[in-house]
Order: structure tokens, then sequence, then C-alpha cells
């Protein structure tokens, strides 16, 4: 297992890996924001904890396909499938992988993005909190949909199609509690759904993603 | 009832053969009970006090938004069905009867719109139920655009199980999510089956003939297309066997 998650890492931390794509997408929504909206710094701050979010969520999204197709493609996960590895674990693995390149790195880089958008001063902690209990829910999630998908030629459209609904309650309690957080209100209660929510897919979706994979495969 | 005898009905020839019988008298039916429930709430029962006539829309919203669920539940029960026993009816139960549910959402959703704008004011409000209904046509979509995209049938059906299972659970997510992420607009059940919230007799029982309606025309519906389903698939399969030989 730890060898498989550090070939993972090595492979998307070099050229071509596609590392550091998502961050850049990241930027670049939070950075076209603005323009649309409007420069004003009220309504700015008052949508900071959203934008971050959903910025953060498509960042996720854009780099999926790349969780299983390469290892498809040249066979590798083949020779993973006949391992001695469960698939379950191997699921886990690039879940993991997926989120220590992908999800790891957005939260680092949302609160210089906050600063950005104006982000209120006591919105920072709730905001990293939040992003760090929810994007490992958007890897596990992912990792179902590209998984699903692994087999179709052009099913990056159709992955995002599966994937986004799947993200709405993570999406809706992650926002919940930095909204809550930038306004100073109790955050609590969205924070424990938020957290079991992640708990739930880590400890569950990786038997469907095995599941559907080893369908793929046959 | 010996629930055995249920098992029976896996098998294609017998399916056709049973529901060759079913169907006319289901078709007929539902078209019965759709005629008679909308007449009578359309043209024999009075305005409400307050809604006017904009009431009488619940002889489409409600049975709709009632079945779009319950279509959806439908597939739960028959994936599992192929998950667990791969009778291959069941999945294409399942399969025929996405389009009929995604329908029904959209029936749903747009009386819905047509209902809010002279009563609340508005075609569309972020309420919960408005909200998770829009969720279940996005779960809809999904399911039916992997249906499309795999060609082999197997491999279809497997997958599209498993996500109509792991969607079931996203949707019940949302469902109670988006409770909590805003205040409703929306009144609410207008049936129950305690009476004590129902709406008033003289809309409750033209309701209740639409939805019987409305659940018959679904179920002749599936029906239909799950035989069609089976059809193609055969034909496939001869014209496969002809060009072997």
């Amino acid at each position: 297992m730890k060898a498989l998650l550090i070939r993972d890492l090595r492979l998307a931390m070099r050229a071509g890996g596609g590392f550091g794509l998502g961050l850049v997408f990241f930027l670049i929504v939070v950075i076209l924001v603005p323009f649309g909206v409007g420069p004003e710094s009220t309504l700015l701050s008052a949508i900071a904890p959203g934008i971050l979010w959903i910025g953060a969520l498509l960042a996720c999204l854009l780099s999926l396909d790349r969780v299983f197709a390469l290892d498809w493609e040249d066979g590798s996960l083949d020779l993973l499938a006949t391992s001695p590895l469960p698939m379950e674990a191997v699921v886990s693995v690039k879940a993991l992988a997926h989120w220590l390149t992908t999800g790891l790195p957005l939260v680092l880089a949302a609160p210089v993005l906050g600063v950005l958008m104006n982000l209120p001063q006591e919105g920072y902690k709730p905001l990293i909190l939040s992003l760090i209990l929810g994007t490992p829910a958007l890897s596990v999630i992912g990792t179902f949909g590209a998984a699903l998908t692994v087999g179709l030629k052009r099913g990056g459209l159709l992955l995002s199609l599966l994937v986004l609904p799947l993200y709405v309650p993570t999406l809706i309690f992650g926002a919940e509690v930095a909204r809550r957080g930038a306004v100073g209100l109790d955050m609590t209660t969205p924070l424990l759904m938020l957290a079991g929510i992640t708990c739930g897919t880590i400890a569950l979706l990786p038997f469907a993603s095995a599941a559907v994979l080893k369908v793929n495969l046959r | 009832m010996n629930l055995n005898a249920l098992w029976e009905y896996a098998n294609p020839k017998k399916f056709i053969d049973t529901t060759d019988r079913v169907l006319p008298a289901i078709s007929v039916l539902a078209v019965l009970c759709l005629g008679v429930g909308l007449i009578w709430g359309f043209f024999f029962t009075p305005d409400d006090q307050r809604q006017g006539a904009t009431v009488k829309i619940i002889y489409l919203h409600v049975p709709a938004a009632l079945m779009a669920i319950n279509a959806w539940l439908m597939m739960l029960v028959t994936s599992l069905i192929w998950i667990v026993r791969r009778h291959h009816v069941s999945a294409l139960a399942a399969r025929a009867a996405a389009p009929v549910g995604v329908v029904m959402t959209l029936i749903a959703l747009a009386t819905g719109a047509i209902w809010g704008q002279p009563l609340w004011g508005t075609w569309w409000a972020w309420d919960p139920r408005l909200t998770s209904f829009l969720i279940l046509f996005l779960f809809y979509l999904g399911y039916m655009a992997l249906w499309e995209a795999i060609e082999n049938d197997d491999t279809a059906a497997d997958l599209t199980s498993i996500l109509c299972l792991v969607g079931s659970v996203f949707a019940f997510l949302s469902r109670y999510a988006v409770n909590f992420w805003n205040q409703g607009l929306h009144q609410g059940a207008s049936l129950s089956l305690d009476k004590e919230e129902n709406v008033s007799d003289v809309f409750y029982f033209p309701l209740l003939v639409s939805i019987a309606g409305f659940v018959l025309l679904f179920i002749a519906l599936v029906l239909l297309r799950t035989r069609t389903e089976i059809r193609a698939r055969r034909l496939r399969a001869l014209l496969l066997r002809e060009r072997m030989g």
C-alpha cells in the first residue's frame, strides 16, 4: 500500500502529472469572480466563502479523470487487480493520493485567495477547517465517479454529470461552516454534519468504488 | 400469496406473455382514471377561496411529484434485484423507468413553477422541496447518461445499479441537507394517511383518482418500455446470430 501511494505521489509530482494544474484552475476561478460580479468589497466578502468552496470543488473535479485513466491505459490497473492487495485498499490509496496532490494544496492555497476575495478576518479559521474536513469527501466521492467512467472514451463530461450531484451535501455543509464562521455565528451543527459525511464516505464508498472497478476490469 | 411465484417473471418470455394480457387492461384503466380525475378536478370542483382556479394544478402537480420519487424507489428495488439475483428483466425495468421518472420530475417542477408565479410571485425559489427535486432531476440525468454511454449491456446494468444505490443514499442526504440550508416556502403535505392535515374533501377525492391514474400510467409505461427493451435485445441477438451463420 505504501509503495502504491508513493508511486502515485511521484507520478503526480513529475512533469506531465498535472500536479498544480488544479491549483492554477482554483486561482483562475477565484480571480474571474470579481470580474463577473464587480469589485465592491462588501459584496465580495459576503460571497467569499461560497466562491472559495465552489472553486475548490471544481478544481477537485478537474483532476478526477486522472485518478485511474493512466493506470487503465498502460494496464497497471489490471496488475493491481491481480495483486494480493484487495481492490478496496487500492481505491482508498488512490483517493488518498488524489487528496494529497489536489485537496491538500487547495486547502493551503485557500487563505491566500481569501485575501483576494476580501474574506473577513475571523473567516479564515472556519474556511480552512471546513476545507480540511470536506475535501477528503470530495476525493473519495470523485474516486467513485472516476471508477464508474474509467473504461469510457470521452468519459470526462459524464464524470462531471455523475459526480456533481453527489457533491451537493458536502458543498452545502462545507460552505455553511465557512459562511457561518465568517459572520461569527455558531457553526457546530454543520461542522459535525460535514465531519459525518466525510467519515461516512471514507468508510463506505471505497466498497462501491471497488465493486465498480471490478466490473469495469471484467 | 406465494411470493416465490414472483420470480417466474424473471423469465423474459413469461414476462412478455403475462404483460400481453395485463397491459391493455392497465392502459385502459389508467386513461379512465386520468380522464375522470382530471375532468372532475378541473371542471367540477369549486375554486379555492384564496388561490382561485390556480389550485386546480394540484391534480397534476401532486401525482407527478409522488411518481417522480416512487419511480426512483422502483429503480432502487429493481437495481437491488439485479445485483442480488441477476435477472435481466429487472435491470431492463430499471432502465425503462428512468425516462418516465425524469418526465414526472419535470412535470412536477413545471407545474410547481406555473403555480408559484401567481401565488408566491416567483417562478422559482430555492426552497428545500424545489431544490431537492432539481437535484433528483440531476440524478436521473446522470443515471440515464451512464446507461447510454456503456456499450456492453451487463456492464451497463452493473454500473448503473451501483450508481442507483449510491445515488439513493446521496439523494436522501441532499434532501435533508437542503432542509438545513434554507427554510421552506412550500406548504406541508397535501395528503397523508391519517386524515388530520388533508386538503378538504372536495379536492381530496378527485385528487385520489388522479393519483391512481398516474400510478397506473406509470406502470403501463414501464411495462411497455421494458417489453420494448426485451424485444430490442432479442432482435439484436437474432441479427448477430444471422450474421454469424
